[in-house]
């Protein structure tokens, strides 16, 4: 079966869809997503659409569970690299995806990514100094 | 079968026409300072020429049929060229309707023993004069409709530039008023160009919106929104007061929008946005991106 590739890079995965989404496809990737970051335990999830020039209700609904997932799962989504056709079709159908951060491309989504993490990690060091104290 | 009125143009068409244009002279109906009397002649010769011909199938009422071809086509140039002129499409619907007295005179000199057959000659003849009057000025209106098209047509495309201010910055300056179609328009092209500049921060200016409506706003706010989704910003600046007002009164939600007084106050929002990495590299120029 078809199956769209995750890759790891450090603490983050990178999807990248380079087909034509169906229902089938989608509901996969939301499955393989969701239990490979509790397998690596990634703190963010980077997928990348800028191929992907058809979206319908479904799809988008998928983009916004898989980010909804995540932030569950403690990792953060970024979409990255959204047609102007798609983002006027989401538009248009009513998804505004509210919950889904969103980038240009991937090295925007991956400094945004990578900026927010550190805030976490100092948020975490601070923690720890005042246990220490 | 041939109709007494085209008997009556078959068998005196130099008359009729002298008197069609004594009778415009007489009725007021004729523009020397607009039209010579040559051309006007001339007009009226060919228009009695192809009337002649087209009743000949004995056919008056209908005018959309192929026996007016001709004289309809002679109909649209006349109108095309009157408006030209300067007519006004009464004066042209006028032109026409004055040849009704010179007919029926005619035919009642003609027929004076029947006063039936010329009292239902004349309806027949009032009503197809009346309709290729008509016409004219349905012609005028199409050719009307037309102009309108393409103005809109090319205030859509002018209407819709979005420049780049700095680096990652562009700005889109809204003048008019926003229909669906523009609106749809504006969208496109801002979203486009963000693809194409790499943009970060989009700044939509509507100081050139007069009114904004609920349509307008959600409009907005669409815009707003797929610009987020495409991974950028979206300043919205130049609200008016009455419009803050207006929108405040209309209930629509801007919470999730950054709004700013001037496109001077947005830039300058978007600039300090973007100023950890800008001070990292240096402002660039504007436009080199």
């Amino acid at each position: 079966m078809e199956r769209i590739p995750i890759l790891r890079m450090g603490r983050v995965l990178l999807v990248t869809i380079q087909v034509d989404m169906h229902d089938q496809l989608a509901v996969t990737l939301q499955d393989d997503l969701t239990s490979k970051i509790v397998e690596t335990g990634a703190r963010g999830v980077l997928i990348d659409i800028s191929s992907l020039e058809v979206v319908d209700s479904f799809i988008g609904r998928i983009l916004g569970n898989i980010a909804t997932m995540s932030r569950v799962l403690d990792a953060q989504t970024v979409v990255v690299g959204m047609q102007p056709a798609v983002a006027i079709t989401l538009v248009e159908l009513g998804m505004s995806l509210p919950g889904v951060r969103t980038a240009l491309d991937v090295e925007k989504g991956m400094a945004l990514l990578h900026a927010s993490m550190e805030d976490d990690e100092v948020v975490l060091e601070v923690a720890d100094a005042s246990l220490e104290d | 079968m041939t109709t007494r009125i085209h008997e009556i143009l078959r068998k005196y068409p130099s008359e009729l026409l002298t008197e069609w244009l004594n009778a415009m002279t007489a009725g007021g109906v004729r523009r020397d300072a607009l039209m010579k009397e040559a051309e006007l002649r001339e007009q009226c010769a060919e228009f009695l020429r192809l009337l002649t011909q087209a009743t000949e199938q004995g056919n008056l009422t209908d005018i959309t049929g192929s026996a007016f071809t001709p004289a309809r086509e002679m109909l649209e140039r006349l109108s095309r060229s009157r408006s030209l002129q300067g007519f006004s499409p009464a004066e042209t619907a006028t032109f026409i309707f004055s040849f009704k007295q010179p007919l029926f005179d005619r035919m009642r000199r003609e027929y004076a023993s029947q006063p039936e057959v010329v009292a239902d000659e004349m309806w027949g003849g009032t009503l197809l004069l009346d309709k290729l009057g008509l016409y004219t000025t349905e012609v005028h209106q199409r050719a009307r409709e037309e102009v309108i098209m393409r103005q809109q047509q090319e205030m859509m495309e002018l209407s819709t530039p979005v420049v780049q201010l700095w680096d990652r910055i562009v700005c889109l300056p809204l003048i008019g008023t926003l229909d669906s179609g523009r609106t749809q328009t504006v969208m496109e092209t801002l979203l486009q160009r963000i693809v194409e500049t790499g943009a970060e921060i989009a700044i939509i200016d509507i100081t050139g919106v007069p009114t904004v409506d609920t349509l307008t706003a959600q409009h907005l706010i669409k815009t707003v929104t797929a610009t987020r989704l495409m991974g950028a910003e979206c300043v919205i600046s130049g609200i008016r007061p009455q419009i803050a007002q207006t929108i405040v009164h209309l209930g629509v939600d801007l919470a999730g929008v950054v709004t700013k007084s001037s496109v001077a106050g947005a830039f300058s929002w978007a600039l300090k946005r973007l100023n950890p990495s800008v001070s990292a590299q240096g402002p660039r120029t504007p436009g080199k991106a």
